[in-house]
């Protein structure tokens, strides 16, 4: 594996592999020094275009908990304002060493273009509309720790499937590991292909949840209301959002999971996200250990 | 200067068929027969398995002048069309400025004149500024040196009906034609790849067939209510095809174009997210390509258009979803058509020459081009060899700019030599 740059591109022992390296690595967080010298000498770049303090501070941990060097690059007061391409940018950063490029972008395919202009690993940690593998690699490891498998698990997947790249990481992740992904959201907000992907496809919430081991939560932008994807946010919410009531009407083990940031009472009610069955900030914990687990991966050989 | 001498094409073959000579001299087709005599000064062209097609007349091309000189000038890219075996091209108006008002168009026409390597026709823009809120002075594009007769607000769409039914209906006055670049701008807003499987799984923005099919539809009614003649730019849906064939049952007077680059490529190119494959309308499927081969073959489709875009480098070095919409395309068309069409019995040499000649001459009004190689016409004659293989570089085009999505294919034949009223402006497969 030299880069990761879609989920789709990991086979099921590789995947396998990522999560059970993670489970070793996350043993590191519990102890009272939490670094290990695997990646020493070695620069990881953070090359953020879009603000995300949260994946940012998950890659930067990781990083330093491995004793890379870790270098952030964001958009904002650097070059890239001053309109550099990315093309110039990623010379830039090869000129200086780079053995990894963790990049977070707006356009969908920029972590495939940028791959093609360093020598270095390029992992991608979002990239418009299409993919975020590290976050569909630790919505499974947090799965697999809190249910103990992935083989038939089912997993239904809530809300704007159309602009969401977790959730196409997640339907691909999820299949090769061999659970059942259920999509579920109102026609607008699904892909016009949908029924080609390797998922089912639902409209109707309380139908899905009773047969559903783990429900997860996609933010809602609200601005979405204006360009008519649904009429309103009450009504959105009503249909599809996540609240007391409909937690209840799952299997007593089942989890709800938000990769975050939730917009309480859009998509999932205080009452849900406060409850021990959201995994929300394990999520956030698994997160680091899974991003070490990936940059070892790609980093850490000779 | 051009090369006015005399040139006898040795054992040419004319649209394919049976090797003759024919002698081209004083800006006409002299004589065609078996073993002509040269008369004293002549260059003799030794053109044993080449076809003679008419030189090929483009209704689609951007020339880029004035405005963004960095991409194409109208001296390079007519040098450019020269080298695909073209002799007249239609230079589009969205320019900077853009090209509505007679000004602009004679200073395109002139420059034109002035390169000398093709007959460049203005199209005019339909509307000031392309905005598509009021018409340009149409009237005067027509009447100015340029003699326009296509009008087009190519890039954006004329979306509003009532604009595009007073355009139609303005242009009868001197046999114009409005040449629509069809897409419902709300259907398309931030669109950026054909809508279907490959652009819900990269995650990009879709454009979707519906967009230019409704937009066709609803200009085809148009044009027949109010008695107009409607042309199509590349047309690159199955359901377009089929909108235009019943359009044309019903006795609606349109025309339409397909390029070179949707009677070949497919969507899934995309996959590799390089913007050589970012064009506009979109490269669309597999099935949508077969449609679009079997209308230019039954003629439901009347010609092929190159949509010739040069962008710089910088343009389309970039993430997808910046960069510039567009492909490189008269250096390949010729082949590229012989690929697509030819070799897959579904056109012959005969129909080649009607479809990128002799049609797209009659729809832009063209005077002394798409005639046929007889004795007496205008000598634009272009000499196309079909069985050479050529690797096609973007790098080593005439044209300025190099974003070709067939780099690295194997194409298979080229063209040896063009003229333009006789005069090579193309020999032995070199600019002259």
């Amino acid at each position: 594996m030299r880069h990761l740059l879609s989920a789709g591109d990991l086979s099921r022992d590789e995947a396998v592999l990522v999560l059970d390296t993670a489970a070793e690595l996350a043993l590191v967080g519990d102890r009272s020094v939490k670094k290990l010298p695997t990646l020493r000498g070695r620069t990881v770049v953070n090359l953020f275009y879009e603000d995300s303090t949260r994946t940012r501070t998950s890659f930067e941990l990781a990083a330093k908990r491995l004793s890379a060097d870790v270098v952030n690059f964001s958009a904002k007061g650097s070059s890239v304002s001053k309109g550099e391409s990315l093309k110039d940018t990623a010379l830039t950063l090869q000129a200086m060493g780079a053995d990894g490029v963790v990049i977070r972008h707006s356009a969908s395919g920029a972590a495939h273009r940028l791959a093609g202009w360093v020598d270095g690993s390029v992992l991608n940690a979002g990239d418009g509309t299409h993919e975020h593998p590290t976050q569909a690699l630790l919505d499974a490891y947090t799965m697999r720790s809190r249910l103990g498998r992935l083989e038939g698990l089912r997993v239904a997947v809530v809300g704007d499937i159309l602009h969401s790249r977790v959730a196409r990481s997640n339907v691909l992740l999820l299949t090769t590991l061999g659970a059942h992904v259920t999509l579920v959201a109102p026609p607008t907000l699904l892909p016009v292909s949908v029924h080609t992907w390797p998922c089912e496809v639902s409209y109707d919430l309380d139908a899905v949840l009773p047969k559903t081991d783990v429900v997860m939560m996609l933010r809602v932008q609200a601005e979405r209301m204006h360009d008519s994807f649904f009429p309103s946010v009450r009504e959105y919410s009503r249909g599809y959002g996540m609240h007391g009531e409909r937690l209840a009407r799952m299997p007593e083990d089942a989890i709800v999971m938000h990769p975050g940031p939730m917009v309480r009472g859009m998509e999932i009610s205080a009452e849900v996200a406060d409850s021990p069955r959201c995994t929300v900030t394990e999520q956030v914990a698994n997160g680091v250990s899974l991003r070490m687990a990936v940059l070892y991966l790609l980093l850490g050989g000779s | 200067m051009p090369d006015i001498r005399p040139h006898l094409l040795r054992g040419v073959r004319p649209l394919g068929g049976e090797p003759v000579d024919i002698l081209l001299a004083d800006g006409l087709v002299a004589a065609i027969g078996a073993d002509l005599r040269a008369p004293e000064g002549t260059t003799v062209v030794d053109a044993g398995g080449l076809i003679a097609l008419p030189g090929l007349v483009d209704l689609h091309t951007h020339l880029r002048e004035p405005g963004r000189e960095d991409a194409e000038t109208v001296e390079s890219g007519s040098r450019s069309a020269a080298m695909g075996g073209y002799t007249a091209v239609h230079a589009m108006a969205n320019t900077d400025p853009v090209a509505d008002t007679a000004g602009v168009v004679e200073q395109v026409w002139r420059l034109g004149r002035e390169a000398g390597y093709c007959d460049v026709r203005p199209v005019g823009a339909v509307t000031v500024g392309l905005a598509g809120r009021r018409l340009s002075e149409i009237g005067a594009m027509a009447d100015s040196a340029a003699r326009v007769r296509v009008f087009s607000d190519d890039g954006i769409c004329v979306s509003d009906a009532l604009l595009m039914r007073r355009a139609l209906e303005y242009v009868k006055a001197f046999d114009g034609v409005i040449a629509q670049h069809a897409q419902e701008p709300r259907l398309t807003e931030g669109a950026q790849m054909n809508e279907g499987c490959v652009s819900d799984r990269l995650g990009l923005p879709g454009w979707p067939a519906v967009a230019e099919e409704a937009i066709i539809a609803r200009d085809c009614l148009l044009a027949q209510h109010v008695g107009s003649r409607l042309h199509v730019c590349h047309v690159s849906t199955r359901g377009s095809v089929d909108i235009i064939r019943w359009a044309k049952a019903r006795g609606c007077e349109v025309t339409a174009e397909v390029t070179p680059h949707h009677l070949l490529l497919t969507d899934d190119l995309v996959e590799s997210y390089d913007p050589v494959y970012k064009v506009n309308p979109p490269l669309r499927t597999a099935d949508d390509v077969q449609a679009l081969r079997e209308g230019l073959a039954d003629g439901t489709i009347d010609v092929v258009a190159t949509d010739h875009a040069p962008h710089p480098k910088e343009a389309k070095e970039t993430e997808w979803s910046t960069a510039a919409m567009g492909m490189v395309g008269l250096e390949t068309a010729l082949a590229v058509v012989q690929k697509a069409m030819v070799d897959t019995g579904l056109l012959t040499w005969e129909q080649v020459a009607e479809r990128m000649s002799a049609t797209p001459a009659r729809i832009g009004r063209v005077t002394g081009h798409g005639r046929p190689l007889a004795v007496g016409e205008p000598a634009n004659v272009v000499l196309y060899d079909p069985a050479a293989p050529v690797g096609v570089d973007g790098a080593a085009m005439v044209t300025k700019s190099s974003n070709t999505p067939f780099g690295g294919m194997t194409l298979p034949g080229r063209v040896r030599a063009t003229f333009l009223r006789g005069a090579p402006t193309v020999l032995e497969g070199k600019i002259q």
